[in-house]
């Protein structure tokens, strides 16, 4: 009976505080957004998406080469990363509970929470060091690893909600496991496995770190796999590091690229899994 | 017809198995290679590596500690200021939050989490550092005479260092505790509401049940701090020097990869800065490895399918 | 996941009694004041209660006495759960719950404005369908609510306050030498004892008990119900059940519920062998239900 008023005081006092943690994480947010698009808008031009970077003085520069960079290297990844992840989640979703499965998951899971910075290092010493060469193609890859954990989850996740009178049907129909798993369990969870791929692509378009010493940075607009390579994130890096005003502002209209592709892949993925929620329970 | 099937049956297996199990040889690849390229550096300096704190590549001395204890002071103190907040969110996301307030609230924290590093470090230089710097240099002068408030207010520093990955962390950290709140059995809370508790302390109840995930929620949040590179190094100094203060501009195992890798000259200096990766591969491995632990635990009592989302809040960092 | 409890427990001093094959039959009562003459423990006038815009029950007035049974019946699905959390305000967790009407516990409206719905709870207390132990130890278990509420002051009088719970709800003697082993490790019954200590711990005066033995194998049941039977003498109970029998052998007084509103309420005797309504004849006779 004692002290009473105080623990609902206290209790009301709580739930005070964890509505100002809510608001305390939206600061950041607000000002981060706020900064980029008011500093970030006024570089934004076309000028910005057609030319290469121009000398410091010269006005008119562009990030053309680092945005086609960044387009070619995510390719790259996910050429990559889909087909080995896909494949790999279906065999944890299929053989769950045998040892490769569990192993699978553990591996996926460790490899998701290794810095891309290491990486980075791990790719350079493997297809950098030997060749002495910086290269998009070693770019690509580091972005592929770093994809790969993402799939895998992401479609094992997904092939185990479909239900299982789904492959029931296809195997009583006489299909063989494989083929029922590609034809009728694969497909109905599609979808959402395609919404995985589209924002674990948003998500390593946004990545520096690994791409430091595999694709390093290019001046000159190249696609050619074995030569470093720009790269949208890269770019904004250096510009911001740089001395001159210009590069700065320019850096700041990369990173309100960046953003803006991230906040559309975002919503874009939700929307998707929204429709996909109704299609697939009726509300 | 059946000994066919059996067969391709067993093909199935076989060939996507061998896929799933080149993911596994990819990890144990990475933790190899590193060890193996940094050899030069493991041969010559052994242990005093972790120990020696001058880090000179003109005289060809190499020792981490300095980047080690920027790493983990870094870390700890942006966990210390993230992890009240997150677990904050969590709590009122999944237990006090309006249904109408639910998703775009969720949909906002998630997007804390999708803001690419980089562009927390160009915010980080041009925004916060400034702003740090004035925070600095007004702070009274009874708090400068602390360890932790010493030295010139530059901007450049821990300071803004743990500020940022603080921001980084709390997304991570809140996602993964609310999943493992939304896991608790409405029963638990229900019986502590029945015993007389106020919602404080029913959601204690529920918190104590989930608390293996809660804190294997907080360790992730903590791996995600260590690896972070962008952010850091564009804001922390680059200065490999050990200090208590968070004035001081410092030095972490990420961001020397960044800055110095591609300036490494001899074959020494490469496969020191090698070693620092392999440092901190196995720092964050053990990290993350234990935190799954904790989280694949809790798993088991409760039964749930999905704890740790893997797509919508990625954890490891993005740098 | 329960398993059967293999204790034999010291018989009660007073037993219920015995179940019947086939009609219900109810035993004379044993010694005790008339039923007549027991005063009311909860007064409810027309209450009515929606979830949201749906109403789910419907201009309910009962007087429910002290220090007695009460059985709450009713095909599944027909209110008295819901009835039964309305009177600690359990309801109000869920959102959109509206309560009309007035409920009176000691001369006071729980839905009043005065009404604090966490002092509420301590004196009325709750038992669910499903035990729900906390991960903790048992001691820590029975503690919990008198932790809560400060009951004890040093460690001496929490031991007494657990061991007089364990004591009431017939558990003692099977876990005294074990009170720091976690609650999880006992059977489903003894889970369900458990769940009656903790809520006796905070000494409520009236006890509400959400179907208490439904998920429990008929031997737990029965030791379930005798000690419902010894605890009316110093609490008031509620009971839900979905089991005729049960309500016939261990209450004193019955109420049917009918899609959301209460049909009759009387003896329990008088309900099972020449009941009022119709509708009450029919259920208690088997022919829906």
């Amino acid at each position: 009976m004692r002290s009473d008023w105080f623990r609902r005081g206290l209790s009301k006092v709580v739930v005070w505080l964890c509505a100002l943690a809510v608001l305390l994480a939206l600061v950041p947010l607000a000002l981060v957004l706020f900064f980029v698009v008011t500093q970030g808008i006024l570089s934004l031009n076309l000028d910005f998406f057609t030319n290469m970077p121009a000398p410091v003085g010269e006005a008119g520069g562009g990030m053309a080469n680092s945005i086609m960079g960044t387009l070619l290297l995510i390719g790259m990844g996910a050429l990559f990363a889909i087909p080995v992840g896909v494949i790999s989640g279906i065999y944890a979703a299929e053989f769950a509970g045998s040892r490769l499965a569990t192993a699978v998951q553990f591996a996926a899971d460790t490899l998701n929470g290794v810095p891309s910075i290491v990486i980075g290092v791990f790719v350079y010493g493997i297809a950098v060091l030997p060749v002495k060469q910086f290269s998009a193609a070693a770019g690509g890859l580091a972005l592929g690893v770093m994809m790969l954990p993402i799939i895998t989850r992401t479609t094992e996740e997904l092939l185990k909600l479909v239900p299982v009178s789904l492959r029931e049907g296809a195997l009583a129909l006489g299909a063989t496991r494989g083929w029922a798993t590609f034809s009728v369990v694969l497909p109905a969870a599609a979808p959402g496995i395609i919404t995985g791929i589209v924002l674990a692509l948003a998500r390593i378009a946004g990545e520096t770190a690994p791409l430091l010493f595999t694709a390093f940075n290019n001046r000159f607009f190249s696609t050619r796999l074995d030569q470093p390579i720009s790269s949208l994130t890269v770019q904004v890096f250096t510009y911001a590091i740089s001395p001159y005003e210009e590069w700065h502002r320019q850096a700041w209209a990369g990173a309100l690229v960046l953003v803006g592709l991230v906040l559309l892949c975002s919503i874009l993925a939700r929307y998707a899994t929204r429709r996909l929620e109704r299609l697939q329970t009726g509300h | 017809m059946k000994r066919a099937f059996a067969r391709q049956d067993l093909g199935f297996r076989l060939v996507t198995g061998a896929v799933a199990l080149s993911l596994v040889l990819l990890v144990v690849t990475i933790g190899w290679e590193l060890a193996r390229q940094s050899q030069l550096s493991i041969a010559k300096f052994g242990l005093s590596f972790w120990i020696n704190d001058i880090w000179d590549p003109v005289s060809g001395e190499f020792g981490a500690r300095p980047f080690i204890w920027g790493t983990l002071y870094s870390s700890v103190v942006a966990l210390m200021l993230a992890t009240p907040v997150a677990l904050g969110i969590a709590i009122f996301l999944s237990e006090l939050c309006p249904a109408w307030l639910r998703q775009p609230l969720t949909f906002l924290t998630e997007l804390l989490a999708a803001i690419p590093s980089i562009v927390y470090g160009l915010w980080g230089i041009f925004v916060l550092v400034p702003a740090v710097r004035t925070l600095e240099a007004s702070m009274p002068a009874a708090l400068r005479q602390l360890p932790f408030f010493s030295g010139p207010p530059v901007g450049v520093g821990m300071l803004s260092a743990v500020l940022i990955l603080a921001v980084m962390v709390i997304p991570f950290t809140s996602s993964v505790a609310r999943e493992v709140l939304k896991a608790v059995p409405m029963s638990q809370r229900e019986a502590a509401y029945a015993l007389g508790a106020t919602q404080w302390e029913a959601i204690r109840a529920a918190l104590y049940y989930a608390r293996t995930g809660i804190i294997g929620a907080i360790m992730l949040g903590f791996g995600r701090a260590l690896g972070e590179t962008m952010a850091v190094t564009m804001v922390i100094g680059n200065n490999p020097q050990i200090s208590l203060s968070l004035f001081a501009p410092q030095y972490t195992m990420a961001a020397v990869l960044a800055n110095e890798f591609t300036e490494a000259a001899d074959e020494l200096y490469l496969d020191a800065l090698i070693e620092v990766g392999l440092v901190l591969f196995v720092i964050t491995l053990i990290v993350n490895v234990a935190s799954r632990l904790l989280i694949w635990r809790m798993n088991r009592t409760v039964t749930v399918r999905k704890i740790a989302p893997v797509v919508a809040t990625p954890v490891g960092d993005a740098a | 996941m329960s398993r059967q409890d293999t204790h034999v427990a010291p018989a009660p001093t007073s037993k219920p009694p015995a179940p019947t094959h086939g009609l219900i039959s109810v035993q004379a009562r044993p010694a005790g004041p008339p039923i007549e003459s027991h005063s009311t423990a909860i007064d409810v006038e027309h209450m009515s209660f929606f979830y949201g815009p749906n109403q789910a029950l419907f201009d309910i007035s009962v007087k429910l006495p002290a220090k007695l049974v009460t059985a709450f019946i009713g095909p599944s699905g027909c209110g008295k759960s819901t009835f039964l959390r309305t009177m600690n305000r359990m309801n109000d967790i869920i959102p959109g719950s509206r309560v009309t009407g007035k409920i009176v516990i000691d001369g006071k409206d729980l839905y009043g404005p005065d009404v604090d719905p966490v002092a509420l709870r301590r004196n009325v207390g709750m038992v669910f369908q499903k035990s729900n132990p906390f991960p903790k130890s048992i001691y820590d278990n029975i503690a919990y609510g008198a932790r809560l509420n400060k009951l004890a002051s040093n460690r001496s009088q929490m031991d007494a306050i657990v061991e007089e719970s364990l004591q009431s709800a017939a558990l003692w003697d099977e876990v005294k030498d074990r009170l720091h082993d976690s609650a999880l490790a006992l059977s489903g019954g003894q889970q369900q004892r458990l769940c009656i200590a903790r809520a006796l711990a905070i000494k409520p005066k009236i006890l509400l008990m959400d179907e208490p033995a439904s998920a429990l194998d008929p031997i737990a049941t029965q030791r379930i119900e005798e000690l419902i039977y010894r605890l009316r003498a110093t609490y008031s109970i509620v009971i839900v059940t979905h089991n005729m029998q049960q309500a016939a052998r261990v209450s004193d007084m019955t109420a049917l519920f009918w899609l959301g509103r209460l049909v009759e309420f009387d003896r329990t005797d008088r309900i099972f062998t020449n009941p009022r309504e119709k509708i009450t004849e029919d259920y208690v006779t088997g022919r829906f239900g």
